[in-house]
């Protein structure tokens, strides 16, 4: 069972190797992947220091070209696919059925990862793409534990879950909802509510966001405001104001994890390519842990708090939640 | 241009379902996508409910398509999808890349929805050499974007191969999720819906703070708060738009689809109401007004 870390950064990516992760993925300066974020993400030169960095410890490293290509600049695409192999990378996480075809053509020994982004979330769909030679399928946040089990017993192909960090409640790479208020979403320009789109107002005390001009909450001098990713603000439906779709809060599936192992899910995906190196260090090291206590004696595996308190005050509103894993949470 | 009705993204009672597909017979609309494509609880019609409405409306004179779901998650909802591919009789829409393999399997021409997630000619033209025989655009895509894709040689040379399709009215379907957002209103589980949908014929309104339409929640969709409006921009779509798509809403789907047949060349535009939007059509935000 692999630990595979996020990086935006080198520093970010030496944290994640340097505190126990298997594999770290990352993505390239532009729109090609979905955290196509200001200062963020890698070049030509950092991404070949960044498979040399991997490869001397003897970890993998996996390039998200994750976004949707565009019809004048499909070549974006296809360059990112040829740096990324000319680099050394030893996987491509690929959406697009273009990107795809391109690169299992163009270089058919490339181990290619099928990206959350295709929205894979059955078994049909799974052998859709099987004709591109996917090796591994990213699954979607949607799908509770029952159909992670059933998946996994019903499909021979390795399966790679997230295991912490933002909720995305929606299939992704087919929710539009910030391309609705904004024009750009995370299927065409790589963000979900971009920072360029964000607005705080003090209003007499009363902390207000807005997202495009579009309020999206209100924060009280004593609640913690968090980012207003459009899908966790508190909206009215009739009368009743709430979190109408998701309250802000990270995903946490550290109780999960003898099941999932249990399951042969051959790889846990930390979210937060945008995180800070500082971030990345101390979840690692936690799931690190986690993983090595399973894989030694899964019939004894126990969370430990200790582990619990660490992830609690690295999650969105220090609140976790184990998401769509858990029936109830639906 | 031809015009088509969309499948029923509501959860409605047999009776209203029923009526809408009467009027819809009655009606000059070329085309009628039915079945349920939101959520496999919802069995106030099935498979051979919407199997005979088929029928009657090809008597009709419609041409018909089957829709099938956005998202399946369980192997039971798959057992459902291969009664809509194995239908023998009627087009299907695939709205999952699960669907086109069934259907590819079988060797059988589909409608790639607007969930496929097609952005770029290479993508089109797989889809095509796949049996597509025509594209719903997804919808969050622009004039200029469709324009641009299809300017492109490579699916230039095969345009005669598939038509298009465009989301022109109706309440945009942007996002599918595990949770159910109506039941969630309703303070139940998912597993314990009750099947409140059906009080909601309209979805359910969601409102920011300050009172802006942001969403309507309908299940496990979240559709646009405004009322996706594209009447005005009939006149300049040109060749490169088929078929206008109509999403049937509660009331007034029928005038409207006469309100969009008077406009084809534009001779007869309409004042967009406050909660219209046409943004996507005009690569804006999705939710403005150009």
């Amino acid at each position: 069972m692999e630990l595979l870390c996020p990086a935006g950064s080198m520093p970010a990516l030496k944290a994640a190797i340097e505190h126990g992760a298997d594999a770290v993925y990352i993505g390239l300066r532009d729109d090609t992947n979905a955290r196509h974020f200001a200062g963020l993400n890698f070049d030509d030169a950092t991404l070949k220091d960044a498979a040399r960095y991997v490869h001397q410890h003897g970890k993998k490293l996996h390039v998200a070209i994750n976004t949707f290509a565009h019809p004048a600049n499909f070549q974006r695409w296809q360059y990112a696919v040829d740096s990324a192999v000319q680099a050394g990378a030893d996987v491509l996480i690929l959406a697009d059925i273009a990107v795809l075809a391109y690169a299992a053509e163009r270089y058919p020994k490339v181990e290619l990862h099928l990206s959350v982004q295709a929205s894979a979330t059955n078994a049909a769909a799974i052998d859709f793409y099987r004709q591109f030679g996917i090796k591994r399928v990213v699954l979607p946040r949607v799908l509770s534990m029952q159909q992670v089990r059933a998946l996994a017993r019903s499909c021979d192909i390795n399966l790679e879950v997230f295991a912490f960090g933002s909720l995305c409640i929606m299939a992704e790479g087919r929710c539009y909802l910030s391309s609705y208020m904004t024009g750009q979403s995370p299927n065409t320009a790589g963000a979900c509510s971009p920072a360029a789109f964000v607005e705080w107002q003090d209003n007499q005390g009363i902390l207000e966001s807005r997202l495009n001009g579009i309020l999206i909450d209100r924060f009280a001098p004593n609640e913690t405001a968090g980012y207003p990713t459009l899908c966790k603000g508190r909206f009215k439906v009739d009368d009743e104001l709430y979190h109408a779709l998701e309250e802000p809060t990270s995903l946490n599936t550290l109780d999960l994890l003898p099941q999932l192992h249990a399951e042969g899910i051959c790889s846990l995906k930390i979210e937060g390519r945008q995180r800070s190196p500082a971030y990345v260090a101390q979840i690692t090291k936690v799931w690190r842990a986690a993983i090595d206590a399973v894989l030694a004696t899964p019939a004894q595996f126990a969370v430990k708090p200790q582990w619990q308190h660490t992830l609690s005050g690295l999650a969105e509103g220090s609140q976790t939640t184990l998401g769509a894993y858990h029936r109830k949470w639906k | 241009m031809q015009f088509s009705l969309g499948p029923v993204q509501y959860f409605w009672p047999k009776p209203q379902m029923m009526q809408f597909y009467r009027d819809a017979a009655d009606s000059n609309v070329d085309i009628v996508y039915l079945g349920e494509t939101v959520c496999s609880k919802r069995r106030e019609l099935k498979f051979d409910d919407y199997f005979a409405l088929a029928q009657m409306l090809r008597e009709s004179g419609k041409q018909v398509c089957l829709s099938s779901m956005v998202l399946y998650e369980a192997p039971s909802e798959l057992r459902e999808l291969r009664k809509y591919v194995d239908n023998g009789e009627f087009l299907v829409e695939a709205n999952d890349v699960g669907a086109i393999s069934m259907l590819q399997e079988r060797g059988l021409p589909f409608v790639a929805g607007a969930a496929i997630n097609c952005y770029n000619q290479h993508t089109l033209r797989r889809l095509q050499s796949m049996g597509m025989m025509r594209w719903v655009m997804p919808v969050e895509l622009s004039a200029s974007w469709l324009d641009e894709l299809l300017a492109q040689s490579i699916v230039a040379d095969i345009r005669d191969c598939f038509t298009t399709e465009v989301f022109g009215f109706g309440h945009l379907p942007l996002a599918w999720s595990g949770r159910c957002f109506t039941a969630r209103s309703e303070n139940r589980s998912k597993d314990q819906c009750e099947l409140c949908c059906i009080n909601y014929p309209h979805g359910r309104q969601v409102k920011s703070q300050d009172g802006t339409d942001v969403f309507v929640i309908n299940g496990i969709q979240t559709q646009s708060g405004y009322r996706y409006n594209l009447i005005n921009q009939l006149g300049n779509m040109g060749a490169n738009v088929d078929i206008v798509r109509l999403s049937p809403e509660a009331e007034g789907t029928f005038d409207w689809l006469a309100k969009f047949q008077a406009n084809i060349t534009g001779q007869a535009p309409q004042l967009l109401g406050s909660t219209d939007s046409n943004g996507y059509w005009l690569n804006l935000a999705g939710m403005a007004t150009g």
